[in-house]
């Protein structure tokens, strides 16, 4: 073969990525396999060189039996399974309405692609603050003054303002805070893929669709929705990635306490728990957690998977 | 459903938006489609043949003038409330439903009184698939579909829900050959087993010359000729239409009117009367030739093209306009390509003459 006298210079030019790949991305998965099987891992007994780990499941097993994993976990599966949905719909609504628009188009999009371009926790403290409720301008209420903008509004319209994040709060309006600032941030992206897909969709279904007076739900869901299957199951399974992922959106709200002020860690999810552990130096257990994660995740995609090779059309 | 359209104009704004020049696609279109026939609207591409399509079918808004369906102006209304089928050129079938939801597709929309019961609008959707025999086929995908089969798919989705009036955009430009000339006849047969009032759009002369009523000839948005194709063929007003319509086309060559005599270059072909001494062009149809040893007009042979039942003889005239004479003549007639010339008479409602500069014809008696 001719090629094989060349092949030292495909693997030369190759050799930068894959090099930087193994000691950066390889060897740490498998390291990370390693560490979740060693009993009583330490790194620092690991780099006396004198130590020998049994191979063991316990880190497993501890892992389960933190109270703070389960409340991780609670947490994690129902920011995906409440945001995911939702902004995929909102994502898709949103494309719709921007590529039926012709003025202001480039505008709108530029505006709603910005939360992309945006530091999260810069987002996250104005979140904070919309949805603050304590202030010091009191006189009409000498305790509580509200001046987060969202019970400002909430007031204006005659109701009582809601204990959305402060000390005190309870745990759904937390959440509800927190899916608010999950799905308008996961938009922009969202939005992107099924814009994009949605100018490459054939102009003539709608010509023909209107020629046989389709309403225009019907189009939607009969005509668009599927036409754009393959770009829809794309952003949910990312979706579903990224959600099993979200950390920084609660640091950005919550700060580092992950939690008000009452109840810290209330919040908190899978990564923040790896985070938590890795700080503790508890290596294996943050190993142990971490390949739960990509367990649950791995489910999850193939779930999502089998789904859509149901639903999604050619 | 008698379709009127009344000085209809389209005008599409420059694609230069410096000049403010606009682009006339359709130029003051005046016909009145009978009802029940099957229009063919032809021309070379960007004569406005598809915009007039797309003008009566609403999805576009005419600049100026009006459309009529039957005694109603719809000129106004959008193309979901003027109740006709349309097939598109590229036929755009969903591509993630089946056959018979595709078909069923333009009845689950109907509202009202109209709104049928799923038995109904199975039995209807198998009726339009019987109807271009495709009844076999319901449970497919498009994509598992020849392109014919498509086309017919196409057609029975037009027609489930009875529109008032059928367009079809170019239907045959993605069929093989083979499959064009079975296809429109299948047009034909299915048009007149509904005689639901269709126009298609083609610029194939010769499909729209053999199953239309009634063809409209169209040049750079003007209406060159209407009315039927033997008509328009045997009498074109005018070198375009003369030109555009016949395979193989009409010969054309420079010629004068002198005393009454028509000359194609030197040669007095056809004593004449009624036109005024000139300059003219004529045309002469391939088949308007008849071999005679003392024939007027005279050609140099170069080949002859065996067809069959005719032959084909290609000769040069030097006052032809096109590098080649082609005249179609019973194959019973021997010609010898090794003469100097052949020599031909000229079948006197087979010549043309047209202006010069304006390209009308020019009708004249033959003395």
């Amino acid at each position: 073969m001719v090629e094989s006298k060349h092949q030292w210079k495909a693997w030369l030019y190759l050799a930068p990525a894959i090099v930087l790949l193994l000691v950066f991305t390889v060897w740490p998965i498998i390291n990370t396999v390693r560490m979740a099987f060693l009993e009583d891992y330490s790194i620092a007994a690991a780099s006396g060189g004198e130590a020998s780990f049994s191979l063991g499941v316990g880190n497993f097993v501890k892992v389960a039996q933190y109270q703070d994993f389960l409340v991780c976990l609670k947490n994690t599966v129902l920011l995906c399974l409440i945001t995911v949905p939702i902004s995929t719909l909102l994502a898709l609504l949103v494309a719709v309405a921007l590529n039926s628009i012709k003025p202001l188009r480039k505008l709108l999009q530029t505006i709603f692609f910005l939360p992309y371009v945006t530091n999260s926790i810069a987002i996250g403290m104005v979140f904070a603050a919309m949805f603050n409720i304590v202030g010091s301008l009191g006189t009409r209420r000498p305790l509580i003054q509200t001046v987060g903008i969202v019970n400002n509004v909430i007031e204006f319209f005659g109701g009582s303002y809601v204990n959305w994040i402060n000390n005190g709060s309870s745990y759904w309006p937390n959440m509800f805070v927190l899916i608010i600032y999950i799905v308008w941030n996961a938009l922009p992206f969202k939005i992107l893929i099924l814009l994009g897909g949605l100018q490459s969709v054939n102009k003539q279904y709608y010509e023909a669709a209107k020629v046989d007076s389709t309403p225009r739900w019907r189009v939607l869901w009969r005509i668009t929705v599927p036409l754009l299957s393959p770009m829809i199951a794309y952003v949910v399974i990312t979706g579903f990635i990224g959600g099993f992922k979200e950390y920084t959106s609660i640091v950005g709200i919550f700060g580092e306490s992950l939690g008000p002020a009452h109840a810290p860690g209330r919040l908190n999810t899978m990564v923040g728990f790896i985070y938590d552990a890795l700080a503790q130096h508890h290596q294996g257990r943050a190993s142990a957690a971490a390949l739960i994660l990509f367990a649950i995740i791995l489910l999850v995609t193939l779930i999502n998977l089998q789904v859509s090779k149901k639903r999604v059309h050619y | 459903m008698r379709i009127v359209l009344q000085n209809l104009t389209k005008a599409f704004p420059s694609r230069n938006k410096k000049s403010n020049e606009e682009v006339i696609a359709v130029n003051n279109f005046n016909f009145e489609i009978p009802d029940g026939k099957l229009i063919g609207l032809l021309g070379p591409s960007g004569c406005g043949k598809s915009t007039t399509l797309y003008m009566i079918s609403g999805l576009l808004k005419p600049t100026s003038g009006r459309i009529l369906f039957g005694d109603d102006d719809v000129t106004e209304l959008s193309t979901e409330n003027r109740g006709i089928g349309l097939v598109f050129q590229n036929y755009a079938l969903y591509p993630h439903m089946t056959v018979k939801q595709n078909i069923m597709f333009p009845l689950q929309n109907l509202k009202g009184q109209d709104k049928m019961t799923k038995e109904q609008m199975l039995e209807r959707t198998q009726g339009a698939a019987r109807l271009v025999q495709i009844d076999g086929l319901l449970d497919r995908k498009p994509s598992e579909l020849s392109g014919g089969q498509q086309q017919r798919v196409a057609i029975a989705r037009a027609l489930v829900k009875m529109p008032r009036v059928l367009l079809l955009d170019e239907p045959l430009s993605n069929l093989d050959a083979r499959l064009r000339l079975q296809t429109r006849e299948e047009i034909r047969r299915i048009q007149q087993e509904t005689k639901i009032t269709t126009v298609f759009v083609t610029h194939d002369q010769e499909e729209a010359m053999s199953i239309s009523d009634m063809i409209v000839v169209m040049k750079t948005g003007i209406v060159q000729q209407i009315g039927k194709p033997q008509d328009v063929y045997d009498d074109p007003a005018n070198l375009f239409v003369a030109k555009f319509l016949g395979t193989p086309p009409i010969n054309v060559f420079e010629g004068s009117v002198k005393n009454d005599m028509l000359y194609v270059g030197s040669d007095p072909v056809l004593a004449i009367k009624g036109v005024a001494d000139q300059a003219v062009t004529v045309g002469i149809r391939p088949e308007g030739f008849i071999l005679d040893e003392e024939g007027p007009l005279r050609c140099k042979p170069v080949n002859v093209e065996v067809m069959g039942r005719d032959v084909s003889v290609v000769s040069t005239h030097d006052a032809s306009s096109n590098p080649f004479v082609r005249s179609i003549i019973n194959a019973d007639n021997k010609i010898d390509v090794t003469r100097e010339y052949v020599r031909y008479g000229i079948k006197s409602h087979k010549i043309f003459i047209f202006n010069k500069e304006t390209e009308e014809r020019i009708y004249f008696e033959v003395k």
